[in-house]
Formats: C-alpha cells, sequence, structure tokens
C-alpha cells in the first residue's frame, strides 16, 4: 500500500525525522490560511499523487510541473488552484494521469546538498539494506549502474535493529561531519525505526538535504507497506486513499479476489497467481493483448467468481474472456458453475473461452454444456489462448 | 528415493484442525502420507481425525511420536511463530502453506534459520512438495502426479500441477515436486532444490518454473551451467507484468536488474537451458534436451 507524500511526513514527524514544515489541504477554501502559515520568503506548492516524477509532469489542461516554488503567497495561492482537480500525467502515471485532490504547502529549504536514503527488503540477503548516496534527486537505479562506487549500503540484523556503528558508517560514506553527522545519524536510525514498526516495504527519502542554515533535512518523503502486515497497523490502512487505485481493483479487493487493470482487450480469469501471469503472457504470445490480471485463488466460491466476471465486465476495453482453470484441488465444478451463476446477472456479450482441467472436470465441462450459455470450449492453455484471440479479433471485426 | 520426504516421513500438522488445513490434511493422509500428529495450541489430549493424537505444542510431538516433518497451515498472523515452533522443537523439514505472512516476520524466521543449519523451510506461500507414490504434504493434487524421475521444482502452485499434469499424460513421473512459495523471502530458493535434485540418485532430469521478481533464478541458472549434468528445462512466468506491480504473489514484482522475465529467460538460455515458449510447452521443453530412454 502507498500513501501521499504529505502523510509520509507526517509519519516521519512522528518518527523525529526532521522535515520542513508544511500543511496539506483537500478545499481551495483552506489555501490562504495555509499559506499564511509558511515561514521564510519562499513558498513550494506540491501536487499530491501516488506517483513520482511529479516536478516535470505536465497537467492535461497544458499548465506545466506538479510542484512549484514562488515568491509571493498570490503566485502560491494561484499555483494551487490551477492543480487542486487538475489532471497530472507524469512519467509514472502512464497517458491517462491522476487527478489532484490534495495539495502540500511546505516552507523553502536553502538547499548546500543533495543526498539519496532509503530502507527496503535486500531479497537475496533476506534483510532490510539502508543505501545512501551522495547523488540525490536522481533516479538511484542509474546511480546504480552507473557510479556503483556512490553508494553505500548496510544490512540490518532484523533481530537486532540499526546499530549506531551502521549510522556512523553511512555518515562517512556521504561525507558528512561535526553537527551536520550527528545530525544524520539521529536521522537514519529513526528512518529505520520506522521501516521497522510499522512493517515498511520501503521508506524513500529522494532527496534528503543538507541545508546552508546547517540542517539535515528530509525533503521529500515516500513511504509503501507491507500489504501482508496491514491487519496489525489499523493506523496505517486509515491512510488509504482509494481514489488513487483503480475502482475495479478496490471492488476486487473486498472479494478478494487479487486483480489487476491493464490496457488489453481479452480479459482474463484464471486460479492461481502464476497461472493467472501465464495466461497473460500466452496472450501475448498467441498476438493478442491481456486486459487484466485475475488470480480467483485456490478456493474460489461461486459468489466470488460472478464478482470476477462483473469487475471484468465492466471494462470497456474488453472484447473477449478467456477462463483458465487447472483445478488442483479447487473444483472445476464450482468454477463452471460459478460461470452459470454470473451469466445470470451479469450479461456477457463478448465472447467466452473457456479451459477447464483437473478435479471434476467431466462434471464441469457438463454443466456448462447443459447451460445454453454460448461458450468455447479449449483443452489445453495454448488451445484457449488461441480461441480467444481468433474470437476476439472476428468479434472487434463484426462490431466495427 | 527422492528429495527431502519419502514414506517414512512422520508428518505433524501445524494448524490442521481448522477448516482449510484439515481438508487438506485428510487429502494428505487418504494419499498416503505417514502423519503422526497434530499441533493445536489449547486441544491437546483430543484426536484428529478420530486417531491422530493432537498436542498442544511441536515438541510433545516429536518426543512422543517423533515427527521429523512439519506442515503449517497456521493463519497468517501467528504462521512465523508456528515456523519458529517448529525449528527450537528439532523438526528437520518445514513445509509452511500459508499465504500472507507479513515479510518482517519471515525476515526474523530467516535469521532464526541461520541459527538451525540443518532445518530445512519450504515455503511460505506455497503448495507443498510431494515425493509421488510415498508422501505428498500440502495442497498438491496427488492424482496427477505419478512416481517417476523427474525433479519439479516450482514458485507457483498451478504451474507446477501444469508440469506434473504434461509428463505424467505423456507417461513421464516424478521424483519429488516442490513448491518453493511466491513470497520475497523463502525458505528454500530454486538453487537449494536444484542442488538437492543434482545429487539424488533417482532424479533424471529437473523442471525449474520461476517467475518475475527476485533474482533467485539466475542464481540457479550460474549454478546450473558450473555444476548440472542433468537435463534441465525452465519457464519464467510474467513477460507481460507491469514493472512495479505485484502481481498476486508479494514476491512477483518486477524492479530492477535481474528481476525480470527477459532477463531471467535470457540467464536460463545462457546457462544451456530449455526455456519453455509458454506454459503448454513444460514437458516438450524437457523433452527437447532430455532423452527417457538413454
Amino acid at each position: 500500500m502507498n500513501i501521499h507524500e504529505y502523510q509520509a511526513k507526517q509519519l516521519f514527524a512522528e518518527f523525529g525525522i526532521p522535515v520542513p514544515f508544511g500543511v496539506a489541504c483537500q478545499k481551495e477554501e483552506e489555501f490562504v490560511a495555509a499559506i499564511d502559515q509558511i515561514p521564510g520568503e519562499l513558498y513550494v506548492v506540491k501536487s499530491q499523487i501516488h506517483a513520482g516524477g511529479r516536478g516535470k509532469g505536465t497537467f492535461t489542461d497544458g499548465y506545466q510541473g506538479g510542484v512549484k516554488v514562488t515568491k509571493t503567497k498570490e503566485d502560491a495561492l494561484a499555483a494551487a488552484k490551477a492543480m487542486l482537480g487538475n489532471t497530472l500525467v507524469t512519467k509514472q502515471t502512464g497517458p491517462a494521469g491522476r487527478v489532484v485532490r490534495t495539495i502540500y504547502f511546505n516552507e523553502a529549504s536553502s538547499i548546500k546538498h543533495e543526498y539519496y536514503l532509503a530502507v527496503l527488503l535486500d531479497r537475496a540477503t533476506s534483510k532490510p539494506v539502508v543505501i545512501a548516496s551522495t547523488e540525490g534527486g536522481m533516479n538511484i537505479e542509474e546511480v546504480a549502474e552507473k557510479t556503483p562506487e556512490k553508494i553505500a549500503k548496510v544490512w540490518i540484523d532484523p533481530a537486532i535493529g540499526m546499530r549506531p556503528y551502521q549510522a556512523s558508517e553511512l555518515a562517512f560514506a556521504l561525507g558528512f561531519e561535526g553537527d551536520e553527522a550527528k545530525q544524520f545519524k539521529k536521522l537514519v536510525m529513526n528512518l529505520y525505526k520506522l521501516f521497522d514498526a510499522k512493517d515498511c516495504s520501503l521508506v524513500e527519502v529522494n532527496p534528503m538535504v543538507s541545508t546552508n542554515d546547517g540542517k539535515v533535512i528530509a525533503l521529500d518523503a515516500k513511504v509503501s507497506f507491507d500489504d501482508n502486515a496491514l491487519f496489525r497497523h489499523p493506523e496505517i490502512e486509515a491512510l488509504r486513499d482509494i481514489t488513487e487505485e483503480d475502482p475495479k481493483e478496490v471492488e476486487a479487493r473486498k472479494y478478494d479476489l487479487n486483480y489487476i487493470a491493464l490496457d488489453g482487450s481479452i480479459a482474463c480469469l484464471v486460479n492461481g497467481a502464476g497461472l493467472a501471469m501465464s495466461t497473460m503472457d500466452i496472450i501475448k504470445h498467441c498476438g493478442g493483448s491481456p486486459a487484466n490480471f485475475l488470480d480467483v485463488g485456490g478456493s474460489a466460491t461461486v459468489e466470488q467468481v460472478t464478482a470476477a466476471f462483473r469487475i471484468i465486465t465492466q471494462d470497456p476495453n474488453v472484447k473477449g474472456i478467456l477462463v483458465n482453470i487447472f483445478g488442483g484441488i479447487m473444483s472445476c465444478l464450482t468454477i463452471a458453475e460459478g460461470i452459470v451463476a454470473a451469466a445470470k446477472t451479469v450479461e456477457i456479450k463478448v465472447p467466452l473461452i473457456v479451459r477447464l482441467e483437473g478435479n471434476q472436470v467431466e462434471e464441469g465441462k457438463k454443466v456448462l454444456a447443459e447451460s445454453g450459455l454460448k461458450i468455447t470450449p479449449a483443452d489445453s492453455l495454448i488451445d484457449g489462448a488461441r480461441k480467444a484471440v481468433a474470437e476476439v479479433n472476428a468479434y472487434v471485426a463484426a462490431n466495427q | 528415493m527422492s528429495i527431502l520426504v519419502n514414506k517414512n516421513t512422520r508428518v505433524v500438522g501445524q494448524g490442521i484442525t481448522g477448516k482449510a488445513g484439515s481438508k487438506h490434511a485428510l487429502n494428505n493422509i487418504a494419499y498416503g502420507t505417514n502423519y503422526v500428529a497434530a499441533v493445536t495450541p489449547g486441544k491437546g489430549g483430543q484426536k484428529f481425525n478420530d486417531s491422530l493424537p493432537v498436542f498442544n505444542t511441536v515438541r510433545e510431538a516429536v518426543e512422543k511420536e517423533g515427527a521429523n516433518t512439519s506442515v503449517i497451515f497456521v493463519p497468517p498472523p501467528f504462521a512465523a511463530e508456528g515456523i519458529m515452533e517448529a525449528i527450537d522443537a528439532g523438526i528437520q523439514t518445514i513445509v509452511c502453506i500459508t499465504e500472507g505472512i507479513p515479510v518482517r516476520d519471515m525476515a526474523l524466521v530467516k535469521e532464526k534459520l541461520r541459527q538451525a543449519p540443518g532445518v530445512r523451510l519450504i515455503g511460505p506461500n506455497c503448495p507443498g512438495i510431494m515425493t509421488p507414490g510415498e508422501c505428498n504434504i500440502g495442497i498438491m493434487p496427488g492424482y496427477i502426479a505419478k512416481p517417476g524421475r523427474v525433479g519439479i521444482l516450482s514458485r507457483s502452485g498451478t504451474l507446477t500441477y501444469e508440469g506434473m499434469y504434461q509428463l505424467t499424460q505423456r507417461g513421464y513421473g516424478q521424483s519429488t515436486c516442490v513448491g518453493i512459495g511466491g513470497d520475497p523471502i523463502q525458505g528454500l530458493t530454486h538453487l537449494d532444490v536444484v542442488k538437492l535434485f543434482n545429487e539424488d540418485p533417482d532424479t533424471d532430469a529437473i523442471l525449474m518454473i520461476g517467475e518475475i521478481g527476485g533474482t533467485a533464478e539466475i542464481e540457479a541458472a550460474e549454478y546450473i551451467k558450473e555444476h548440472v549434468k542433468k537435463p534441465v528445462a525452465a519457464f519464467i512466468a510474467g513477460r507481460t507484468a507491469p514493472p512495479g506491480r505485484r502481481m498476486g504473489h508479494a514476491g512477483a514484482v518486477v524492479g530492477g536488474k535481474g528481476t525480470s522475465a527477459e532477463d531471467k529467460v535470457r540467464a536460463l538460455q545462457a546457462a544451456g537451458i530449455a526455456v519453455a515458449e509458454t506454459p503448454s510447452h513444460l514437458a516438450e521443453a524437457l523433452l527437447s534436451v532430455w532423452n527417457p530412454a538413454a
């Protein structure tokens, strides 16, 4: 799960990580009062969306830049008004962009140097790793690729936590001295405490900066959480902004379905994550394009299958549906009954191709055959994918 | 012979008195798996399936029934506890089926495993492990398997079944099928299981199924290139997965070098491994490098 920058900075503040003073507003009426609270002579106006590249982004009405630094309150107000409710397109949002629903006003910092700092899981060692670099404000993967010597890492024993000598090691690597080193060590130790205490999957500060008045602060903040641990963090779950998520994905989560919207035309409904991914791949292999990833799980009920059909048929791009079930423990009969039940409540206008294999496959096929539904049966996954691509092409041609 | 489990394996089921766990445990028992005990804290003294003793702790199951392998169906908030308890009780092979364990909990489990070098964890978030005809631990459908000489390992349950089914249909059985699970932190990795299959005299060929996320398949490929003479085929799921999104499995996310399907396929091919173009070609890919008659 992701949260907004302003929420992440509130968490930072809770954990003693210094951030610039800021005020978040969801309504235009609040802007003037918020700007009045910002100290200093410059005003930073930041669009809040769950995507990076905001500063270089463009709004769909042509307004340039999702982050602005202004010299007057009037300009700050004008920038905020231009951003709120507007749709921001960045290199991470895709062409559709995201609607800006929150504006975050920040005090400006007089930057001496920008650094990169992050905590995440290192899968190779199964330990959290703290990554720091003198190359702040950059794409860290590019830095790692081109100048790996500019990246310092320390691995944390999760049972012990981050130790002061490890913070010190990073401080030396970044070239901090004196009071700045002291501030940095405290910041990075607290950053790890936040990562650990809130079950984060990523805490990223890009950039962390040293300022001309001798401070080390987190200028930006990105925090993501381990979805598996949200059950023990209701306070984090409360930060979820469902307007940042695809409504179909929100709906799917209610039914415990693993659904991810894509931009193709062939919807798929599959049991098992690996098989669901492979079904997308094989659609592509056969010349089609997948409209979604959907794993109904290993013990799907008729209700879940019905919900799954409702969700995938909501997508106007969908011109065909490929059901691919390998019933291990799961019964093909349940899936077949689910399809029939779904067809009663959800009108399926597009071609439906069904491949069933495994447990109770004959019973399942019989239910489908006797249902009177127009279903194309398939013998194997590749047979199903080929038929789906052919039928979707024919359907699209016939409906043009 | 086989790897990790066989007809002599003595299984204790942790959390099998619950609804999902009991269904699968009964399937395993019906297959002929040697369950010797169940463990559910607070239910000690009861019987499971009218015959199996239920204990409050794994230690009792080890001491009184000689359990050496455990299967865990405990819900996610408590599953890591279950693994740690099994490690401390002296269980040698731990199979954790549970999906949805917090990463932080698994990081602690992994530290504990480092202090218990002989203990092997399979999973979590996996379908289990099966030596066809002898022992089936977890949720794999026994009827699609057949005793034989192909070792299968996979991060995905249903893709394991595809592989087993395609081989069985063509008449080729499996030595052992290992579901290593789809989480970012797991027990045995692709590399660990490949090493075991390589050393197993009753495994002639290996089918390795992987997916996007992490670089475990590449590490296995490098080992195979240097050390494995047995024919190996592989498949990688997720060529069309968008970067940055978790595809069902918590560990299936493209991010960084070596984690995409293309990177993995390239590394596997460079190691001389036959990579199946689609999941419908798993058996075909293996038979392109393996002559079962030889």
